[in-house]
């Protein structure tokens, strides 16, 4: 039941050329996109409502941190009889793995912008939005991007076990048929896509922002 | 008068005591354009007094006028340079110091201009691009006090602006303040712990009392506006400021380390029993 390393290789070329394995980059890449953007608006949101007001700390800061302890595919059983076993069903557990961590970093985020910015800038003569957008929201940059690169690995695991169960294109989908076709070539092939994926988007996108910011700031 | 503070009363919450009173019936008159200091040991409320004036607290009693307008918010008009820089990292030194011109509406081009020029009068002309943690900390203030500058405050409030510097930073800008003070005539409302610092720059000085902060005495001094330097006249007045302070201090200083701590040391040699129980 193992295939060769010539054989895995080939597969995974004739996937790319032939498009098979493109069109599944494509269909996970689009619903964890979607899935991740609501998330991180969503959680952003949640955040500054919890960091605003201590009676939602209380209460919601409380469910979230809860609802972030159990694993985004529990919710998949939820998820089908709420709306079908489709798209909508892997886009809500991608979006529900991500927004309860986003959440509690956005919040964490806000509450450590220091004192003195927010006195500098109101003295300045901000409030309101523009203290959101100036102050509060850049101040927290480099939690919001540790944030953001739990969220991204969260919904991405999430995005295959969806996949995987739900069918409907995908790169999980995928690694599902070459399961029932005794296909071991194209598991591992579609294994190594999921690798150099997550690597990547960690390396190339989180990572490096990490360190722009960093180095901007003069952390580091 | 300018700047009239009027009968202002604030405390605090406090754990075991219930409420402590800080400030206690303040009350002080600043001209425009004065270079007013306020002296005082620590925790005698002179920096409550400054955020009561930036508008970032709220007085219990009492209120602040500046020419004739009571004060309720923060605002542009009072703005405040604080001990530490609080320069906005995410932002270059001209940014900064714009931050506050486009609050005001001003048009891009006009809010750099204004920033450059403010900038090449603290010196600092060739770190305009640069990110704060770039600077030093003597430059990173000068960034503050130019951000300040630039909004053409009706006055401004300093909060021992040098306090975190070291000594040779700190002569620097002194003469570099005064040299602005005396260009924009701006008025100017200075908290500090330095005797010294109030002295060498200050017109008038407020010495505070502590617990609750009240105004003890106001001296006048004869300041370096027209670039002289009084040397006996200052070191004078600075020993007698000390002197009233003195009480103050060692107030403050019985409070946190027990009763039988005296302030002056004792220069003679204890007698051979010296605390050992003979006191009981």
């Amino acid at each position: 039941m193992f295939p060769s390393l010539s054989q895995v290789l080939h597969t995974l070329y004739t996937g790319i050329v032939s498009g098979q394995i493109m069109t599944a980059i494509l269909t996970s890449m689009s619903r964890l996109l979607i899935g991740f953007t609501i998330a991180t608006v969503l959680g952003l949101f949640l955040g500054y409502l919890i960091w605003r007001s201590k009676l939602v700390e209380d209460t919601l800061g409380f469910l979230v941190t809860a609802l972030q302890s159990i694993p985004s595919i529990v919710w998949f059983p939820l998820a089908i009889i709420w709306f079908g076993l489709n798209d909508f069903s892997i886009l809500f557990i991608v979006t529900i793995g991500a927004t309860w961590t986003m959440t509690i970093n956005a919040t964490s985020g806000f509450k450590t912008v220091p004192r003195l910015y927010q006195q500098v800038a109101k003295t300045l003569g901000s409030s309101g939005f523009h203290f959101l957008r100036t102050v509060i929201m850049p101040a927290s940059v480099p939690q919001l991007i540790a944030g953001l690169r739990i969220a991204w690995a969260f919904s991405w695991r999430a995005l295959m076990a969806g996949e995987l169960l739900g069918g409907g294109g995908g790169l999980g989908y995928l690694l599902e048929m070459g399961r029932s076709l005794g296909q071991m070539d194209l598991v591992i092939s579609v294994m190594i896509i999921i690798g150099v994926i997550g690597t990547i988007m960690d390396n190339l996108v989180f990572l490096r922002l990490e360190r722009s910011v960093q180095k901007k700031w003069g952390i580091s | 008068m300018y700047l009239t503070i009027d009968g202002i009363a604030k405390s605090f919450p406090h754990k075991e005591k219930g409420h402590v009173k800080v400030l206690d019936n303040i009350s002080l008159d600043v001209e425009k354009g004065q270079f007013v200091s306020i002296v005082g040991p620590s925790g005698c409320g002179k920096s409550t007094l400054l955020y009561l004036i930036a508008g970032l607290e709220k007085a219990d009693q009492g209120e602040i006028r500046i020419a004739g307008k009571v004060v309720t918010d923060p605002g542009p008009d009072r703005v405040v340079v604080f001990q530490q820089d609080g320069l906005f990292p995410w932002l270059t030194v001209l940014d900064n110091v714009t931050y506050g011109l486009r609050l005001k509406g001003l048009p891009k081009k006009q809010a750099e201009d204004k920033a450059r020029e403010m900038l090449k009068m603290v010196h600092l002309s060739n770190f305009i691009d640069s990110y704060p943690h770039q600077l030093s900390g003597g430059m990173k203030q000068r960034v503050a006090i130019a951000r300040a500058l630039v909004m053409e405050p009706a006055i401004l409030l300093m909060d021992e602006p040098f306090a975190a510097l070291d000594e040779q930073t700190r002569m620097v800008l002194h003469n570099e303040l005064l040299e602005i003070w005396q260009k924009t005539k701006v008025t100017i409302f200075f908290v500090t712990h330095n005797i010294r610092e109030a002295v060498l720059l200050s017109e008038k000085i407020v010495v505070f009392e502590t617990r609750p902060g009240r105004i003890k005495e106001i001296h006048s001094s004869t300041t370096m506006k027209d670039g002289i330097m009084p040397n006996d006249v200052t070191f004078h007045l600075e020993k007698q400021i000390l002197a009233s302070l003195q009480g103050e201090i060692e107030k403050v200083l019985k409070e946190e380390m027990g009763d039988d701590y005296i302030f002056k040391t004792n220069p003679l040699h204890r007698d051979s029993s010296g605390d050992m129980g003979s006191h009981i």
